[in-house]
């Protein structure tokens, strides 16, 4: 299995989220993450799935979420030409011992602290989902009580949008 | 009959089912309620006739509805009936067939119709009422979430709680369920929407940006196809439902004339392609012919048209037509390389395709390129010669289905309309029956729906009130939607039913004897309970009994006279007679018996 990150514009709409993961889930196809939110057109919603696929069940994933009414362009993005990033907070736990010590990891990674209590502070780090994995193994043992992460969103490299071309026509109706 | 037959075009107009035409409508804006919104909606998309039962729900819809001038409602009496002759209707003439249901029990009865017509690609539209947009989410009466169930069963769908929504949500509808690859498509009203005052406009253009289907082919691509046509020296062409759905009828007969292919049509397709034609080789699959099975098996390039390498097609997909190139053309890019992967991928309308096809052939043949099938032809007509379907008379004096189902397509003809259920009569009536035009087979074929055949005849009959139009059923699947027959007494649709009465589900009974020892666990129906023709009389229609073969023909001929009811013919068969030749299921299509045990001998076999 390779994974792979798919760039997927559909209409803002109710119920698209529900089709396309109703359709990931019946069609036999995992989903690893998958992360939604606006774009600069009011109308489209962008979201970032990513998949462990082989590359021919892989075709059949962007064909079939293509035959989505709802789904406008859908685009993999290499992760070479891609910035690809997901958000991680961390509620670790920390006593007057650890506590320097995590907060000397959290610089490394520049990752910060949002918060503190008397036994933890809770992280938040954005980055590759490599870099999140270094950082929790480097944290892990002074003890994670809580940890929740985002999906990634990713965009391409250099000055092309794939939303620009794609959605200017529809401008009108945002 | 009272009036002779009509030379039948079933495909009539240049485009596939066209979006609706906004121009007749006025897009100026007029005040009513979303019922009557919705009314005006459908009668804009062109709709004559809607096949529906009213409720709670979809109420004050039905009220706008008795006006209407333009739409006939089939009042039917089970929601999956409405959904079958929707889906009967949209088979016979080519338009979008419409169901109409209410909230709750009466969406979820549509569901099974509509995953049939998502299965087979026919184009549907199904509208349902809602509860209250402020009850949706509260588990209120008759609440279901009809468009979360219909989600992957349907090509789209909507929740419309908006009435000032409704017409944009119809002529959508309409064009998607029409247009690209044919399908269903959903549209739930709540009753608040229903209810209120909006104003109605009928929009004048589409705005659909993530639905733009690819009908233009590739010319490269098409080329690409004709080099390997002239260059083969195997090849079959496998036509699947897509060319009745794109009309291409014409332009596949000129194709199979310029290249002097053989063609095989899948159950969806009979009819696509006349059987009586010398180039013919039947139908392929788990019952199809030897010819058709072997030819794609031992072919050197498959072009499939409008196909989709069902697994009933192909058998275990990984020995299907080992040596084949396969060209595929389908107006769904889905569908290529899902099953099998193409060489030549065709994304098209099979229209288009087909045509284009035609026009790079003549330019090969121009060049001097030009097939040589001869030696191809020999083995195939040695195929065809040696292994012809046929059945045996049952030694016990009883009456051989295959005869019964025979002599209806002898008598009727090629003009009359043949609708099967799910099952062993359902594969007897696509093999002993010659079909020579499109759209006069009508079956359930991707879902398998058994209860397909009275329904889907009703709408058949509705849509072509001047055919014949003949359900060929089993005694299983009779049972299951049979209570339209009511709604064709009293609406008078006069369509005919042969029960293929084997007392038995004859399928699964088939399977039980090669598979399972003969234990016949629960496939038993039993002998005349009910009594179908008195059942028939009950409802309103002639009921007539064959258990005879002396006097199939006479009951068929009764039948035939009769076209101011329904008629219903019991023809008590032989239990055992089983559907031949068949490819055991999930196991190599080189693995074809012509009857029980018995391979057809190639002649090649390695000792």
């Amino acid at each position: 299995m390779s994974k792979h990150t798919l760039s997927v514009l559909v209409e803002n709409k109710p119920g698209v989220l529900a089709r396309i993961a109703s359709l990931f889930s019946r069609r036999g196809f995992n989903i690893d993450s998958l992360a939604v939110g606006p774009t600069e057109y009011p109308a489209v919603s962008r979201m970032t799935v990513v998949v462990d696929v082989e590359d021919q069940p892989l075709e059949q994933v962007t064909k079939q979420l293509n035959k989505l009414v709802n789904v406008i362009k859908i685009v993999e993005l290499d992760p070479s030409q891609s910035v690809q990033r997901e958000l991680l907070l961390l509620k670790v736990k920390a006593d007057l011992e650890t506590r320097s010590h995590i907060l000397e990891t959290v610089q490394l990674f520049r990752a910060k602290v949002v918060d503190v209590a008397h036994d933890a502070v809770t992280v938040e780090a954005t980055g590759s989902p490599d870099k999140l994995d270094a950082l929790l193994r480097v944290l892990e043992p002074f003890g994670i009580r809580e940890l929740v992460q985002s999906g990634v969103v990713a965009v391409g490299r250099g000055s092309r949008s794939i939303t620009d071309r794609t959605l200017r026509p529809l401008d009108r109706t945002a | 009959m009272s009036e002779p037959p009509r030379p039948y075009d079933p495909h009539p107009g240049a485009r596939p089912y066209p979006s609706p035409p906004p121009a007749r409508i006025s897009a100026q804006a007029e005040p009513m309620t979303g019922a009557a919104s919705l009314i005006r909606s459908l009668e804009a998309a062109g709709v004559d006739t809607v096949f529906g039962i009213p409720g709670g729900a979809i109420l004050p819809a039905y009220d706008p509805l008795m006006d209407s001038a333009k739409i006939r409602h089939v009042l039917v009496r089970h929601e999956q009936g409405a959904g079958h002759a929707a889906e009967g209707y949209a088979l016979a003439t080519g338009k979008v067939g419409v169901c109409m249901a209410t909230s709750g029990p009466g969406a979820t009865n549509l569901v099974t119709a509509i995953a049939d017509a998502h299965m087979d690609s026919i184009p549907m539209v199904a509208v349902t009422g809602q509860v209250p947009s402020a009850a949706i989410g509260t588990d209120a009466f008759q609440e279901a979430d009809i468009r979360g169930i219909t989600m992957p069963i349907t090509k789209h769908n909507y929740l419309v709680t908006d009435p000032a929504e409704i017409p944009r949500a119809i002529a959508e509808a309409f064009h998607i369920a029409g247009t690209g690859r044919p399908g269903p498509v959903l549209v739930d009203v709540s009753k608040d929407a229903l209810q209120a005052t909006t104003t109605f406009s009928w929009p004048t253009n589409l705005d659909l940006p993530g639905y733009r289907p690819t009908t233009r082919p590739h010319a490269k691509q098409v080329r690409e196809a004709a080099r390997l046509i002239v260059e083969s020296r195997r090849p079959v062409l496998y036509v699947g439902g897509g060319v009745l759905k794109a009309r291409a009828t014409a332009e596949l007969a000129a194709l199979a004339q310029l290249t002097g292919l053989p063609v095989v049509t899948t159950l969806t397709a009979r009819g696509a392609f006349p059987d009586s034609h010398p180039q013919h080789l039947g139908m392929p699959g788990m019952h199809g012919t030897v010819a058709a099975v072997t030819a794609l098996q031992k072919s050197d390039l498959i072009v499939a048209l409008g196909a989709r390498f069902d697994d009933r097609v192909t058998g275990k997909l990984s020995s299907f037509a080992p040596d084949a190139t396969v060209v595929h053309a389908d107006i769904d890019p889905a569908e290529i390389s899902k099953n099998r992967v193409a060489d030549v991928p065709i994304v098209g309308d099979c229209r288009e395709v087909i045509a284009d096809l035609v026009a790079a052939v003549e330019a090969e043949q121009a060049a001097g390129r030009r097939g040589d099938y001869e030696g191809w032809w020999v083995q195939l007509s040695d195929w065809r010669t040696r292994f012809p379907l046929g059945y045996a008379e049952p030694e016990d004096g009883t009456l051989a289905p295959q005869y019964v189902i025979e002599r209806i397509g002898k008598i009727a003809g090629p003009d009359a309309l043949y609708v099967a259920g799910v099952g062993q009569h359902q594969m007897w009536a696509a093999q002993f029956i010659s079909y020579e035009k499109p759209g006069t087979w009508l079956n359930s074929g991707g879902l398998g729906t058994m209860g397909f055949a009275v329904p889907a005849a009703m709408g058949a009959q509705v849509g072509r009130p001047d055919a014949t139009v003949w359900a060929i059923d089993g005694d299983g699947c009779f049972q299951m939607t049979n209570q339209e027959l009511a709604t064709c007494a009293i609406e008078g649709i006069p369509i005919k039913v042969a029960v293929i009465n084997n007392e038995s589900l004859g399928m699964v009974r088939q399977w039980q004897t090669l598979f399972y020892n003969g234990r016949y666990s629960n496939t038993d129906l039993h002998k005349r309970i009910p009594d179908f023709a008195m059942l028939a009389e009950a409802y309103g229609c002639v009921g007539l009994r064959c258990d005879e073969a002396a006097d199939v023909d006479a009951t068929i001929e009764k039948a035939m006279a009769i076209d101011d009811r329904p008629v219903v013919v019991d023809f008590g068969v032989h239990r055992d007679a089983m559907v031949w030749p068949m490819v055991p299921a999930g196991t190599s299509n080189d693995e074809i018996q012509i009857a029980r045990g018995m391979a057809p001998d190639f002649g090649d076999r390695e000792e």
